[in-house]
């Protein structure tokens, strides 16, 4: 299997060409004159580099790297691709985790990581303009000063940029309340497939004509590339109650994400841990995570003094209803802070367990999140592999790590498994295959599983009036036997022709 | 073409009789067009004459209020579907001035309390409509968060029925805040949404700001005390009247239209937002070039042969 392919091919990358390939000097003659040659990289190392993501996909080939500083040069170096056949693959930091920006086929891969600018901050209309190649985080703390930030928080935050976001339609652990990053997105300027420059969306309240915004939202790069957002800020809250709630069993943590929502609260984050990671956690960032506790819940909501002092205090009851065994309330900002800390770089706190992890991601109705808990913890034991759960609970948003080490025979067959167990029990219980992620390579195996054919042709029909041609990103998403032209894109490089 | 789709799918899978039956009568030949209730059978023009009528099904298939999610036809008047959430302590997007579920998806306008209900275009989850071709199609999918394939539902809002005829949308619903208090004070429009965090709505009538507070007793009280020291103000029952005509602006220009040579009239705007209720219409409006083209393309591919509410144009508003 493809998938399994490219698990298997993991390793170090390569710091230069397979012997026999050569570059296409006419497509870099070309590039060069259109954007600057300072601006075009060809070397082994660097297309190297940009050969994968964060996902654990391997199969992928850069062909010549153009680093464009604004708008005429992305359409400057998307007109040269066009001219020569060639697909165009757009580039922020390179965090994803489905595969999105994995190049196939060696195509132009324009990075919009040096476009980092934030434009302008509007907060009488609460709308800044940004560069896509401004970091996530960056723009929080550029707003701070103001009392403003960017709602979406994905784990990455840190070095994931808005192109990303809007590329992914990114999620984070507030997300709960406020939205994913589509809620937050007014307007984007594009350069089209065909490198028309588009305005999609607009600010004013109700935009004439389809929602073009909307689905470039989460195209995961294949409709075009954006070159300015516009992004809504959301106002800072005076109030905020951080609750750690102890539970002995991740049951019973799921059960109180239920009720609490029931209840009519809408927390700003409602996040789980499941006690192999909260020790990983703690043993990492000393947070004072209960290291006993079968799973732990982080609850935080936030508004104004009086609300957030009622609505803590209900939660607190829910808990205990529902069996928790501690209520912790962080007592100031340095205590949530460092809360957050632990449950933001729970990832990189894994890897004192083991050297390897395949993080999934699944939704599941909040109503099925216990039995399906419980049904990952059976997948994993039946398969030998050590699972870990850290997730967004509130919005059934699953986040299931399996650890391995890579050096053990036979173990990614395992993994793979595994993992295709756990999409599968999630679709079952009535959900859907990423809740962030998205689909890029990872999940396209899978997209038959959930739409019917004729929907993946309705999907198709739209990615094709974006990209008629099919040279934007080809080869993810769409199942390959429902999409237009994507394999004959990738058939285009020459054998043993690389930039 | 048998408008029964594959089972192996299973969003597929989940597809009611109800809504078979409905693309068996629309089938893959003659042109339609979905009526509801025609409160707003006028935007992007009329459909051509002699286009067939049809209604869609109408009923709410499912509600949890735990899950903040509910699964409705498009027939269903949104009257309805708002008293059935508000007995679970639930409320929704959509706009309450009549007219039908499938209808205010099919034209977008948001709510009047779009800042505490969020918009219209955000709150759609999953969309199954009745292509071209007569089958069901499912975009999107029924959980609160969902990045599995491209938005399918963001293109069905304001579509006007031309993409795909809408017949079951999963919304996300919200609890309805303990509190609720409209206050009208005597301070500019900014000062009185930089006062108030998460208002339901903050309207501007040129001289006063009309604010719905929401949120726990305790915090609105707070609020209200808040917004006296910015002026003079009282509570009120509602909104102030508001102008028959709907237009979309940047928020500073619905604030201050005149000043942007927009020809309202007399006019209530939303802040921040950039809807505004006048006396006068809006000229019409349209996207850039760039996007009417795709828009044109989008066209073609969905509806290959025009008989989706043919006449019915939403590039031009």
């Amino acid at each position: 299997m493809a998938l399994l392919n490219r698990l298997r091919r993991r390793g170090p990358a390569p710091d230069g060409d397979p012997p026999g390939y050569v570059a296409d000097t006419a497509l870099l003659a070309d590039l060069r004159a259109a954007v600057g040659a300072e601006r075009v990289r060809v070397d082994g190392a660097e297309r190297a580099l940009l050969r994968r993501d964060a996902s654990v996909f391997d199969g992928g080939a850069a062909g010549p790297i153009v680093l464009c500083d604004d708008a005429e040069q992305v359409r400057a170096a998307v007109l040269v691709a066009n001219r020569h056949g060639r697909a165009v693959v757009p580039r922020g930091a390179g965090t994803g985790l489905a595969g999105g920006a994995v190049p196939l086929g060696a195509p132009v891969v324009i990075s919009v990581a040096r476009m980092n600018r934030v434009l302008s901050v509007d907060t009488d209309a609460r709308i800044a303009w940004v560069e896509p190649g401004v970091v996530n985080l960056d723009l929080t703390t550029h707003l701070a000063p103001l009392g403003y930030h960017f709602a979406p928080d994905p784990s990455s935050q840190q070095v994931c940029t808005i192109g990303g976001n809007v590329a992914n339609n990114s999620g984070g652990p507030h997300c709960l309340a406020d939205g994913v990053t589509n809620a937050h997105i007014l307007a984007i300027e594009v350069v089209l497939p065909d490198g028309t420059l588009a305005l999609l969306g607009g600010l004013d309240a109700e935009p004439a004509g389809y929602d073009l915004r909307g689905v470039f939202v989460g195209g995961e790069g294949m409709l075009g590339i954006a070159t300015r957002v516009a992004v809504a800020i959301t106002p800072n809250r005076p109030a905020v109650r951080t609750l750690l709630i102890s539970f002995d069993s991740a049951t019973a943590a799921a059960t109180t994400v239920s009720a609490v929502i029931a209840a009519g609260i809408v927390p700003a984050a409602m996040e789980v841990m499941d006690q192999r990671i909260t020790v990983a956690v703690e043993n990492y960032v000393h947070a004072g995570f209960p290291v006993d506790a079968a799973a732990v819940l982080l609850a935080e909501v936030d508004g104004l003094e009086a609300g957030v002092e009622i609505d803590a205090a209900r939660i607190a009851d829910i808990a205990r209803d529902c069996g928790a065994t501690e209520v912790r309330l962080a007592a100031d900002d340095a205590e949530r802070a460092a809360l957050w800390k632990g449950r933001k770089t729970a990832f990189g706190a894994v890897a004192q367990v083991a050297p390897n992890y395949y993080l999934h991601d699944t939704v599941v109705p909040r109503a099925r999140l216990a039995e399906v808990l419980d049904t990952v913890y059976n997948i994993a034991e039946r398969h030998d592999l050590l699972v870990m759960n850290v997730f967004h609970a509130g919005d059934g948003n699953l986040h299931p790590l399996l650890l391995y080490d890579a050096r053990e025979p036979g173990v990614l067959e395992r993994v793979h498994a595994a993992g295709a167990e756990i999409v599968e029990v999630s679709l079952a219980a009535g959900g859907v295959l990423s809740g962030e992620h998205g689909v890029g390579i990872e999940k396209q195996p899978y997209m038959e599983r959930l739409f019917s054919t004729a929907d993946l042709d309705h999907q198709e029909r739209l990615r094709s009036a974006f990209d008629p041609a099919c040279r934007q990103n080809p080869g993810k998403v769409i199942p390959h036997g429902h999409s237009c032209a994507d394999i004959q894109s990738l058939r285009e490089v020459p054998t043993g022709v690389w930039g | 073409m048998s408008s029964r789709p594959d089972t192996t799918a299973t969003l597929a899978a989940g597809i009611d009789d109800v809504l078979v039956d409905f693309a068996r009568l629309v089938g893959d030949t003659d042109a339609f067009t979905v009526v509801g209730h025609r409160t707003r059978d006028t935007v992007g023009g009329p459909v051509h004459p002699g286009t067939r009528e049809i209604a869609a099904p109408s009923g709410v298939v499912d509600h949890d209020p735990a899950e903040m999610t509910v699964r409705v036809r498009a027939g269903t008047p949104v009257a309805d579907l708002a008293a059935l959430l508000a007995s679970a302590g639930q409320r929704c997007a959509l706009p309450d001035r009549g007219g039908t579920v499938g209808g205010a998806v099919a034209v977008g306008e948001n709510h009047l309390e779009v800042h505490g209900r969020g918009r219209l275009r955000a709150a759609v989850l999953q969309v199954r409509y009745i292509s071209a071709e007569g089958q069901v199609i499912t975009g999107g999918g029924p959980t609160v968060k969902n990045v599995s394939g491209f938005d399918l539902p963001r293109l069905m809002c304001g579509a006007l029925g031309t993409l795909g005829l809408i017949a079951e949308v999963t919304l996300r619903t919200n609890p309805i805040p303990a509190v609720q208090q409209w206050v009208r004070v005597a301070a500019p429009p900014i000062e009185v949404a930089n006062t108030i965090l998460r208002p339901g709505c903050v309207l501007y009538d040129g001289t006063n700001t009309h604010v719905l507070i929401e949120g726990h007793a305790p915090d609105v009280d707070a609020s209200i005390r808040d917004l006296e020291r910015l002026g003079a103000s009282s509570t009120t029952d509602g909104p102030p009247e508001l102008g028959p005509h709907r237009w979309s602006l940047p928020p500073a220009e619905a604030l201050a239209p005149a000043t942007h040579g927009h020809d309202t009239g007399a006019s209530v705007a939303v802040a921040q937002v950039g809807t505004l209720f006048a006396a006068r219409p809006q000229p019409p409006r349209s996207p850039d070039a760039a996007s009417m083209e795709i828009g044109r393309r989008l066209r073609e591919r969905f509806d290959p042969t025009g008989r989706l509410n043919p006449g019915r144009d939403p590039l031009v508003r």
